[in-house]
Protein backbone atom coordinates (compact mmCIF):
# COMPACT_ATOMS: atom_id res chain seq x y z
CA UNK A 1 0.00 0.00 0.00
CA UNK A 2 1.45 3.35 -0.55
CA UNK A 3 0.90 6.57 0.99
CA UNK A 4 0.49 7.90 4.95
CA UNK A 5 -1.16 5.01 7.57
CA UNK A 6 -3.97 5.92 9.70
CA UNK A 7 -2.45 8.28 12.21
CA UNK A 8 -1.78 10.85 9.32
CA UNK A 9 -5.74 10.40 8.16
CA UNK A 10 -6.92 10.46 12.14
CA UNK A 11 -3.86 13.60 12.87
CA UNK A 12 -5.28 15.63 10.19
CA UNK A 13 -9.29 14.93 10.90
CA UNK A 14 -8.52 15.55 15.52
CA UNK A 15 -7.03 18.40 14.14
CA UNK A 16 -10.38 19.92 12.13
CA UNK A 17 -12.56 18.80 14.42
CA UNK A 18 -11.13 21.05 16.68
CA UNK A 19 -11.08 23.62 14.36
CA UNK A 20 -14.96 23.15 14.02
CA UNK A 21 -15.17 23.26 17.79
CA UNK A 22 -13.52 26.61 18.08
CA UNK A 23 -15.70 27.93 15.57
CA UNK A 24 -19.59 26.59 17.06
CA UNK A 25 -18.04 28.57 20.51
CA UNK A 26 -16.09 31.52 19.08
CA UNK A 27 -18.78 32.78 16.11
CA UNK A 28 -21.84 34.62 16.85
CA UNK A 29 -23.46 34.29 13.53
CA UNK A 30 -25.77 31.06 12.86
CA UNK A 31 -24.83 30.57 9.63
CA UNK A 32 -21.24 30.53 10.46
CA UNK A 33 -22.53 28.04 13.32
CA UNK A 34 -23.57 26.05 11.21
CA UNK A 35 -20.65 25.83 8.13
CA UNK A 36 -18.40 25.19 11.64
CA UNK A 37 -20.99 21.98 12.30
CA UNK A 38 -20.23 20.49 8.65
CA UNK A 39 -16.05 21.29 9.38
CA UNK A 40 -16.86 18.73 12.59
CA UNK A 41 -18.87 16.35 10.63
CA UNK A 42 -16.55 16.12 8.07
CA UNK A 43 -13.62 15.62 10.80
CA UNK A 44 -15.41 12.62 11.35
CA UNK A 45 -16.19 11.50 8.04
CA UNK A 46 -12.48 11.24 7.47
CA UNK A 47 -11.34 9.45 10.08
CA UNK A 48 -14.27 6.95 9.43
CA UNK A 49 -12.94 6.72 6.07
CA UNK A 50 -9.62 6.22 7.40
CA UNK A 51 -10.44 3.38 9.77
CA UNK A 52 -11.75 1.80 6.51
CA UNK A 53 -8.70 1.62 5.10
CA UNK A 54 -7.43 0.38 8.15
CA UNK A 55 -9.57 -2.44 8.72
CA UNK A 56 -9.63 -2.70 5.17
CA UNK A 57 -13.34 -3.20 4.68
CA UNK A 58 -15.96 -0.50 3.27
CA UNK A 59 -18.05 -0.59 6.05
CA UNK A 60 -16.91 2.81 7.46
CA UNK A 61 -17.46 4.13 4.34
CA UNK A 62 -21.01 3.24 3.98
CA UNK A 63 -21.55 5.28 7.69
CA UNK A 64 -19.40 8.27 6.29
CA UNK A 65 -21.93 8.16 3.50
CA UNK A 66 -25.11 7.97 6.36
CA UNK A 67 -23.06 11.03 8.12
CA UNK A 68 -23.27 12.82 4.83
CA UNK A 69 -27.16 12.34 4.68
CA UNK A 70 -27.64 13.43 8.21
CA UNK A 71 -25.66 16.26 7.59
CA UNK A 72 -27.52 17.11 4.66
CA UNK A 73 -30.77 17.11 7.07
CA UNK A 74 -29.42 19.16 9.22
CA UNK A 75 -28.35 22.11 6.75
CA UNK A 76 -31.61 21.55 5.37
CA UNK A 77 -33.82 21.93 9.23
CA UNK A 78 -30.58 24.68 10.19
CA UNK A 79 -31.23 26.88 7.55
CA UNK A 80 -35.00 26.40 7.47
CA UNK A 81 -34.63 27.77 11.27
CA UNK A 82 -32.33 30.65 10.29
CA UNK A 83 -34.82 31.89 7.42
CA UNK A 84 -37.69 31.72 10.00
CA UNK A 85 -35.79 33.86 12.05
CA UNK A 86 -34.82 36.30 9.06
CA UNK A 87 -38.68 36.34 8.22
CA UNK A 88 -39.93 36.87 12.11
CA UNK A 89 -37.00 40.38 12.40
CA UNK A 90 -35.15 38.32 14.95
CA UNK A 91 -31.34 39.07 14.91
CA UNK A 92 -29.02 36.46 13.30
CA UNK A 93 -26.81 36.15 16.79
CA UNK A 94 -26.82 33.58 19.02
CA UNK A 95 -26.05 35.95 21.86
CA UNK A 96 -29.09 37.27 21.38
CA UNK A 97 -31.38 34.28 21.11
CA UNK A 98 -31.84 33.94 24.97
CA UNK A 99 -36.17 33.67 25.24
CA UNK A 100 -36.07 30.29 25.78
CA UNK A 101 -33.98 30.99 28.99
CA UNK A 102 -35.69 29.72 31.67
CA UNK B 1 17.49 -0.78 -7.95
CA UNK B 2 15.09 -1.70 -10.53
CA UNK B 3 13.10 0.29 -12.61
CA UNK B 4 10.07 -1.00 -10.94
CA UNK B 5 10.99 -0.45 -7.33
CA UNK B 6 12.36 3.17 -8.85
CA UNK B 7 8.57 3.80 -10.12
CA UNK B 8 6.91 2.14 -7.28
CA UNK B 9 9.03 4.15 -4.97
CA UNK B 10 8.66 7.48 -6.44
CA UNK B 11 4.95 6.71 -6.94
CA UNK B 12 4.60 6.38 -2.98
CA UNK B 13 6.58 10.13 -3.21
CA UNK B 14 4.18 11.76 -5.66
CA UNK B 15 1.04 10.35 -3.20
CA UNK B 16 2.43 11.40 0.00
CA UNK B 17 2.82 15.01 -2.01
CA UNK B 18 -0.56 15.30 -2.93
CA UNK B 19 -1.73 14.19 0.00
CA UNK B 20 0.31 16.17 2.34
CA UNK B 21 -1.30 19.71 0.00
CA UNK B 22 -4.49 18.35 0.69
CA UNK B 23 -4.23 17.89 3.97
CA UNK B 24 -2.59 21.86 4.27
CA UNK B 25 -5.05 22.81 1.95
CA UNK B 26 -7.96 21.18 4.05
CA UNK B 27 -6.93 22.96 7.82
CA UNK B 28 -5.59 26.18 5.66
CA UNK B 29 -9.44 26.20 4.40
CA UNK B 30 -11.03 25.14 7.77
CA UNK B 31 -9.24 27.79 9.66
CA UNK B 32 -10.77 30.35 6.60
CA UNK B 33 -14.12 29.25 7.43
CA UNK B 34 -13.85 30.36 10.57
CA UNK B 35 -11.61 33.39 10.72
CA UNK B 36 -14.03 35.19 7.76
CA UNK B 37 -16.26 38.30 8.81
CA UNK B 38 -18.52 37.47 5.93
CA UNK B 39 -20.57 34.75 5.88
CA UNK B 40 -20.32 34.62 1.96
CA UNK B 41 -16.35 33.53 2.34
CA UNK B 42 -16.68 31.66 4.68
CA UNK B 43 -19.24 29.06 2.73
CA UNK B 44 -16.68 29.77 -0.35
CA UNK B 45 -13.79 28.37 1.77
CA UNK B 46 -15.71 25.22 3.07
CA UNK B 47 -16.02 24.28 -0.52
CA UNK B 48 -12.43 24.22 -0.73
CA UNK B 49 -12.28 22.26 2.31
CA UNK B 50 -14.74 19.61 1.56
CA UNK B 51 -12.89 19.20 -2.50
CA UNK B 52 -9.40 18.92 -0.20
CA UNK B 53 -11.24 16.50 1.73
CA UNK B 54 -12.61 14.37 -1.37
CA UNK B 55 -8.81 14.18 -2.54
CA UNK B 56 -8.27 12.83 0.55
CA UNK B 57 -10.22 10.07 0.41
CA UNK B 58 -9.21 9.31 -3.48
CA UNK B 59 -6.10 8.78 -1.56
CA UNK B 60 -7.68 6.44 1.14
CA UNK B 61 -9.11 4.73 -1.70
CA UNK B 62 -12.73 5.64 -1.17
CA UNK B 63 -13.51 6.39 -4.70
CA UNK B 64 -17.42 6.60 -4.26
CA UNK B 65 -17.49 8.74 -0.84
CA UNK B 66 -14.98 11.47 -2.57
CA UNK B 67 -17.83 11.35 -5.66
CA UNK B 68 -20.57 11.70 -3.41
CA UNK B 69 -18.75 14.27 -1.16
CA UNK B 70 -18.02 16.61 -4.55
CA UNK B 71 -21.74 16.16 -5.88
CA UNK B 72 -23.89 16.05 -2.67
CA UNK B 73 -21.66 18.61 -0.42
CA UNK B 74 -19.32 20.38 -2.11
CA UNK B 75 -22.18 20.72 -4.82
CA UNK B 76 -26.12 20.72 -3.61
CA UNK B 77 -25.41 21.35 0.40
CA UNK B 78 -23.14 24.18 -0.25
CA UNK B 79 -25.44 25.71 -3.12
CA UNK B 80 -28.53 25.68 -0.71
CA UNK B 81 -26.46 27.40 1.98
CA UNK B 82 -24.94 30.34 -0.70
CA UNK B 83 -28.32 30.71 -1.57
CA UNK B 84 -29.99 31.42 1.92
CA UNK B 85 -26.41 33.33 2.68
CA UNK B 86 -27.16 35.87 -0.55
CA UNK B 87 -31.23 35.62 0.55
CA UNK B 88 -30.36 36.85 4.32
CA UNK B 89 -27.74 38.99 2.66
CA UNK B 90 -24.11 39.70 4.04
CA UNK B 91 -24.67 40.47 7.71
CA UNK B 92 -20.35 40.47 8.40
CA UNK B 93 -19.48 40.01 12.56
CA UNK B 94 -15.89 39.81 13.03
CA UNK B 95 -14.76 36.96 14.55
CA UNK B 96 -13.71 38.25 17.45
CA UNK B 97 -16.29 40.89 18.22
CA UNK B 98 -18.89 40.65 20.73
CA UNK B 99 -18.97 38.95 24.27
CA UNK B 100 -17.01 38.69 27.34
CA UNK B 101 -13.08 37.66 26.56
CA UNK B 102 -13.10 34.98 29.23
CA UNK B 103 -15.43 32.86 27.04
CA UNK B 104 -13.46 33.53 23.61
CA UNK B 105 -10.11 32.47 25.35
CA UNK B 106 -11.88 29.13 26.93
CA UNK B 107 -12.84 28.27 23.39
CA UNK B 108 -9.57 28.36 22.04
CA UNK B 109 -8.54 26.88 24.73
CA UNK B 110 -10.90 24.15 24.82
CA UNK B 111 -10.46 23.53 20.92
CA UNK B 112 -6.40 23.48 22.16
CA UNK B 113 -7.11 20.78 24.74
CA UNK B 114 -8.98 18.67 22.30
CA UNK B 115 -5.96 18.55 20.06
CA UNK B 116 -3.97 17.79 22.57
CA UNK B 117 -5.62 15.13 23.25
CA UNK B 118 -6.19 13.45 19.65
CA UNK B 119 -2.41 13.69 19.51
CA UNK B 120 -1.82 12.12 23.04
CA UNK B 121 -4.19 9.28 21.94
CA UNK B 122 -2.26 9.15 18.26
CA UNK B 123 1.73 9.02 20.18
CA UNK B 124 0.05 6.34 22.37
CA UNK B 125 -1.47 3.88 20.32
CA UNK B 126 1.47 5.43 17.15
CA UNK B 127 2.44 1.49 16.93
CA UNK B 128 -0.97 -0.60 16.97
CA UNK B 129 -1.77 2.05 14.44
CA UNK B 130 0.34 2.50 12.01
CA UNK B 131 0.11 -0.85 9.83
CA UNK B 132 -0.28 -1.07 6.45
CA UNK B 133 -3.37 -3.16 5.27
CA UNK B 134 -4.22 -5.34 2.45
CA UNK B 135 -7.04 -3.94 0.62
CA UNK B 136 -9.14 -5.57 -2.64
CA UNK B 137 -9.92 -4.20 -5.92
CA UNK B 138 -13.13 -3.81 -5.02
CA UNK B 139 -12.55 -1.60 -1.73
CA UNK B 140 -14.50 1.68 -1.94
CA UNK B 141 -16.04 1.12 -5.23
CA UNK B 142 -20.18 1.68 -5.88
CA UNK B 143 -20.64 -2.27 -5.94
CA UNK B 144 -18.96 -2.60 -2.91
CA UNK B 145 -20.65 0.15 -0.85
CA UNK B 146 -24.48 -0.78 -2.49
CA UNK B 147 -23.91 -4.17 -1.58
CA UNK B 148 -23.13 -3.13 1.75
CA UNK B 149 -25.88 -1.21 1.93
CA UNK B 150 -28.43 -3.45 1.34
CA UNK B 151 -27.00 -6.34 2.57
CA UNK B 152 -25.27 -5.64 5.97
CA UNK B 153 -26.11 -2.06 6.59
CA UNK B 154 -30.07 -2.22 5.02
CA UNK B 155 -31.39 -0.70 8.85
CA UNK B 156 -29.07 2.05 8.96
CA UNK B 157 -30.02 2.70 5.07
CA UNK B 158 -33.71 2.54 5.53
CA UNK B 159 -32.99 5.03 8.82
CA UNK B 160 -31.56 7.60 6.84
CA UNK B 161 -33.95 7.44 4.22
CA UNK B 162 -36.54 8.23 6.74
CA UNK B 163 -34.26 11.00 8.79
CA UNK B 164 -33.88 12.76 5.04
CA UNK B 165 -37.94 12.89 4.37
CA UNK B 166 -38.62 13.95 7.90
CA UNK B 167 -35.69 16.89 7.23
CA UNK B 168 -37.66 17.53 4.07
CA UNK B 169 -41.15 18.05 5.35
CA UNK B 170 -39.55 19.87 8.46
CA UNK B 171 -38.08 22.37 6.57
CA UNK B 172 -41.20 22.85 3.94
CA UNK B 173 -43.34 22.99 7.39
CA UNK B 174 -40.51 26.03 8.58
CA UNK B 175 -40.92 27.71 5.56
CA UNK B 176 -44.95 27.76 6.16
CA UNK B 177 -45.56 28.79 9.38
CA UNK B 178 -43.28 31.49 9.36
CA UNK B 179 -45.28 33.02 5.92
CA UNK B 180 -48.47 32.99 8.01
CA UNK B 181 -47.50 34.76 11.02
CA UNK B 182 -45.87 37.54 8.65
CA UNK B 183 -49.51 37.67 6.96
CA UNK B 184 -47.66 36.74 3.60
CA UNK B 185 -49.71 35.15 1.30
CA UNK B 186 -48.99 31.16 1.37
CA UNK B 187 -48.70 29.84 -2.56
Amino acid sequence: MIGPNVPWYLAVAGTLFGIGAVGVMLRRSPLIVLLSLEIMLNAGNLALVGFSRYWGASDGQVFAIAVMAVAASEVCVGLGLIVAMARRRLALDVDELSELRG
Amino acid sequence: MSQALYLASFGNFLVWVVWAAAAAACLGSGIAVISFANPFYSALALIGNLASLAVLYLLASAEFVAAAQVLVYAGAVMVMFLFVIAYLGGRADAPWAGGPRWLQASAVVAGVALLAEVVVALLWNSRSLDRAPTISDAFGSPAEIGRLFLTDHLLAFEITSVVLLVAAVGGVVLGIRTAEKTGARVE
